[in-house]
């Protein structure tokens, strides 16, 4: 089915109407944390006050629900004119893993795609200021589908200090600076020793340095644990970060 | 109202770009894929409440089921879904996103999970004629 003969992309644009700001977390490197940072700013942001959605798009290896420690067996979304995501620990969290549960989700490419058209055809957001977005590494079908089926993207990157994060990130950073995306900004991620490199590249690219995590061995323990990942120190870092974040939102 | 109510304002959005400035919706004729199990009456109301919304005039409204036909890529056996295998719960869920047959379903001659859903996945609009 080619793009402009396929119904569904007719009613994405009407599901996120109502959204304020969509910030996919990106990096074209993998284990740099975006899962973590998507799924602890929701929840700081839902501590904020602000109406706020997580979508794991992840949908091969999806694993937002294990950080939020839930059983995707258990928690359905409800079916209503579509479905509307349940309410996890206050955020409107929406994840294939609800319907693949445990079990490998090997897909092609295109299948891929199938998948989040589908996703964002059927899903009823409802009002929220900010819907987070996890994605995975690459720059392949999730990271393009971002781009192509949301209405004013506002990625946030991250990235660890590591030379191969640095230039894989920056691969990303041009493909987002020459499509005229409105980049949120870039987080350094798992910081041992402080080598401002993120920083120059933030200057070169025109993007906003959004603060450093110390790398926390402590975070991975807490995992599915709400209170104990809000006492790591990844998550009061993460604070700072938001607290820089919120200014730039609409 | 269930999910095939998001799937109508689909089509019906679709229907609508297609018709311009025209009025009548002559015949619409929609494939609905074996896999994802769609409930054709629900459609067909949500489908005519929605376009009616819409102060479109439905004249024929047609629904063709096509049957499944999967098609392993790793030993190219291509063989017809028999929805019997899956339990009510799986059938949901590949009812909600019909990719995820990857997570419950294997080839049947050499167990791979890596096969492709050759026709009768979802929903697509087959004829649309419009005056």
């Amino acid at each position: 089915m080619s793009f402009k003969d396929d119904p569904r992309l007719m009613v994405i644009g009407d599901r996120l109407r109502s959204v304020r700001n969509i910030v996919p977390i990106m990096s074209s490197k993998g284990g740099v944390g975006k899962t973590l940072v998507a799924s602890l700013l929701a929840l700081v942001s839902v501590e904020n006050g602000l109406r706020t959605g997580l979508l794991d798009l992840d949908v091969t290896n999806p694993t937002t629900h294990i950080v939020l420690g839930i059983d995707p067996s258990k928690v359905k979304p409800i079916e209503e004119k579509g479905i509307i995501p349940p309410s996890i620990h206050g955020i409107r969290f929406m994840t294939i893993a609800y319907y693949s549960l445990e079990n490998p989700v090997p897909l092609r490419g295109y299948e891929i795609d199938d998948v989040i058209r589908e996703i964002l055809a059927i899903t009823q957001w409802g009002g929220l200021d900010i819907l987070f977005i996890d994605t995975p590494p690459g720059l392949s079908d999730e990271s393009l589908d971002v781009l192509t089926y949301f209405t004013n993207p506002r990625p946030l990157i991250v990235s660890t200090p590591s030379p191969l994060s640095i230039r894989s990130v920056e691969r990303l950073l041009t493909l987002l600076v020459e499509q005229g995306i409105n980049i949120l900004g870039v987080v350094e991620n798992m910081v041992v020793r402080v080598t401002g490199h993120i920083r120059d590249l933030c200057r070169r690219y025109g993007v906003k340095y959004l603060g450093q995590i110390p790398y926390d061995p402590g975070v991975d323990i807490a995992i599915g644990n709400i209170e104990d990942l809000r006492n790591t120190k990844f998550y009061k870092h993460l604070m700072e970060s938001f607290n820089i974040l919120r200014t730039m939102l609409i | 109202m269930v999910h095939e109510w998001a799937l109508a304002e689909a089509i019906a959005g679709y229907v609508r770009e297609y018709m311009g400035e025209h009025k009548i919706l002559k015949k619409l004729t929609i494939s609905l894929g074996e896999l994802q199990s769609i409930d054709r009456e629900i459609l067909d109301f949500a489908l005519k409440e929605i376009l009616k919304s819409m102060g479109i005039t439905v004249g024929e409204l047609n629904y063709e089921v096509e049957e499944a036909v999967l098609r392993c890529r790793k030993c190219g056996f291509e063989w017809k879904l028999h929805k019997k295998l899956f339990s009510e719960e799986v059938l949901e869920a590949i009812h909600f996103v019909p990719e995820v047959i990857h997570s419950y379903y294997k080839c049947p001659r050499c167990g791979s999970r890596d096969f492709d859903i050759v026709r009768g996945r979802g929903l697509r609009i087959k004829e649309i004629l419009v005056e």
